[in-house]
């Protein structure tokens, strides 16, 4: 098993608007990156339970090949820089999906 | 179709670059200088109160540099949505920078195109009765017309074509109000023939400067040239380098899909894109592919006033308190509540955040476990500022000398950083207007003044 957070070169959220969360994973490594995707534990599901919002208020989840990368886009439970709102551009929301544990390949 | 350049100087006007990098971009003879002011990052207060992102010292350093070497070379200098909001205030204050910098450098017959892009807000309501008015994500409050009266104004974001109008009539400098970020890079390049996919792919790379160069930075220069089929990135510090890799990625950045984006009348899909590198730390991509919409749809922005704040930062390092820190809080808001039993306690709001165990994360945080000391923010939310400086201010008296427990501190809780330790902060805002907005075309809620710094029309 490997935590998200040491097997991607970047892990980051940021706002995607003021009314959306967008967490992004890159890798530098193609094969570390086919092991992610291929690992299946990345799911819309997933997102949805370490963000604690429903599962249709996560937009996206898309893997994207070229950039060794997947994106997942989110919701926000309160909209940037209101009343309760703390994190202003999002940009320390990464933390859950980074310590999601992948599996090692057999 | 001759190769056409943009520099970009930085991803924020205002934000800085290094000079060198600048001139460098200058001795590749760039067809036109590019900036970016513009964000909806920073919240909505911004917009709500009408003041800028940078300080208005950092703004005129960049545009200094900018328009002195445009007015050199012969080349126009776009700016998209100034002032950071891009509403009427805010292109105002660049334009009275602007007027500076061109009387400083005798450059006063330069022609100034200035593009409003506050939209009406009787427009907004009759195309709300028409039904073409539709918020843009799920979290997006419901628009209605008391609602859209309490806004405070409304912007909305234009594309390239009010830009290219400006340039066609012969702008020498143009100051955009609130745009879409790419479109004021994509209208010269689409003036001059380029493929409008590159020409707004390119527009995404560049409005943040050098962030997709390694180390990436937006406070670093840029230099894009389109091809007949493709375009280039190239960073222009020798301490930066562009790979495939970084540029694809930069495709990634801040917008909820990775390879389809939305614009005004627009949609590209970059899922065709390649990237190879092309020597010199530069890439070139080709392959980015874009349709205009059947319909004209432009995002609206507007800011309402919801509420005033009072807030208090303090640190705690009693170890009996941080171990049941929540618990008093909660105990601590019930008996202010009840001394202001007054007060309908739904009319305010008691807010804590503890740093150093779940301010950042809230419920979603993996690890809520206090450390040796925390840092502890609280702010009270109420209808005017009196009110939230008073009930902040029994709040703060309340916790500080709160007896829980078997407390052995006994005088008192908290370690105030500052002396008054009560922060009166003003109104929060929120954004009450985030909609798109059907219109026949790109241009007409856009209208474009021309004049220059010496008044001629």
């Amino acid at each position: 098993m490997a935590r998200l957070y040491d097997l991607a070169k970047v892990v980051r959220s940021k706002n995607s608007g003021p009314f959306e969360i967008t967490l992004d994973a890159l890798f530098d490594d193609p094969a570390v990156y086919e092991r992610v995707k291929r690992s299946g534990v990345i799911t819309k599901e997933l997102i949805a339970r370490l963000y604690h919002v429903p599962e249709e208020h996560v937009t996206t989840l898309v893997f994207f090949d070229p950039a060794c990368g997947f994106k997942a886009t989110f919701a926000r439970r309160v909209s940037s820089g209101t009343c309760l709102d703390s994190d202003v551009y999002g940009a320390q929301q990464h933390v859950p999906l980074a310590q999601v544990e992948i599996p090692d390949e057999i | 179709m001759k190769p056409f350049k943009i520099l970009s100087p930085c991803g924020m006007l205002g934000y800085g670059f290094p000079e060198e990098s600048f001139r460098r971009g200058m001795e590749m003879h760039p067809d036109a200088i590019v900036v970016d002011a513009g964000s909806t990052d920073a919240g909505p207060h911004k917009l709500g109160l009408g003041t800028a992102i940078v300080s208005p010292q950092a703004c005129k350093k960049d545009l200094t540099l900018m328009i002195t070497a445009g007015a050199e070379a012969g080349i126009p200098v776009i700016i998209g949505s100034a002032g950071g909001s891009g509403a009427r205030k805010h292109v105002l204050w660049t334009r009275r920078i602007i007027d500076e910098i061109l009387e400083e450098h005798h450059l006063k017959d330069r022609k100034i195109a200035t593009i409003w892009a506050d939209i009406p807000k009787d427009r907004i309501l009759a195309s709300m009765e028409a039904g073409k008015v539709q918020p843009l994500g799920l979290a997006v409050k419901p628009l209605t017309p008391e609602r859209l009266e309490k806004t405070t104004g409304v912007v909305a974001q234009m594309g390239h074509e009010p830009f290219m109008e400006a340039l066609e009539n012969g702008a020498d400098i143009i100051i955009g109000g609130r745009a879409y970020d790419p479109s004021p890079f994509a209208a010269p390049a689409i003036l001059h023939g380029c493929d409008p996919a590159y020409a707004y792919h390119l527009g995404k790379v560049l409005e943040c400067a050098a962030l997709c160069a390694m180390p990436g930075t937006t406070k670093d220069c840029m230099l894009g040239t389109i091809e007949e089929d493709g375009f280039i990135v190239t960073p222009l510090s020798p301490d930066r380098v562009c790979t495939p890799l970084s540029v694809a990625a930069h495709t990634f950045y801040e917008k909820d899909h990775p390879y389809i984006l939305h614009g005004p009348g627009f949609t590209m899909d970059l899922s065709g894109c390649t990237f190879t590198e092309c020597g010199n730390g530069a890439v070139r991509v080709t392959g980015s592919r874009l349709s205009w919409d059947a319909e004209y749809r432009i995002k609206l922005e507007g800011a309402l006033q919801v509420a005033y704040r009072t807030f208090v930062l303090a640190g705690i390092r009693d170890e009996l308190l941080l171990s049941r820190l929540r618990e008093v809080e909660d105990l601590v808001v019930r008996q202010v509540q009840r001394y202001y039993r007054e007060i309908d306690p739904d009319t305010y709001t008691i807010h804590f955040m503890n740093y150093g165990i779940d301010a950042v994360l809230g419920e979603t945080e993996p690890n809520p476990t206090p450390g040796h000391e925390a840092g502890v923010m609280f702010e009270v939310l109420a209808p005017t500022q009196e009110m939230a400086n008073m009930i902040c201010a029994t709040t703060r008296s309340t916790f500080l000398h709160y007896g829980y427990e078997g407390r052995k501190s006994t005088a008192g809780n908290l370690a105030f950083p500052f002396a008054p330790s009560d922060i009166p902060f003003g109104p929060v805002f929120e954004f009450s207007v985030y909609h798109l907005m059907q219109v026949p075309d790109g241009k007409c809620m856009f209208p474009i003044e021309y004049d220059t710094a010496g008044g001629e029309r």
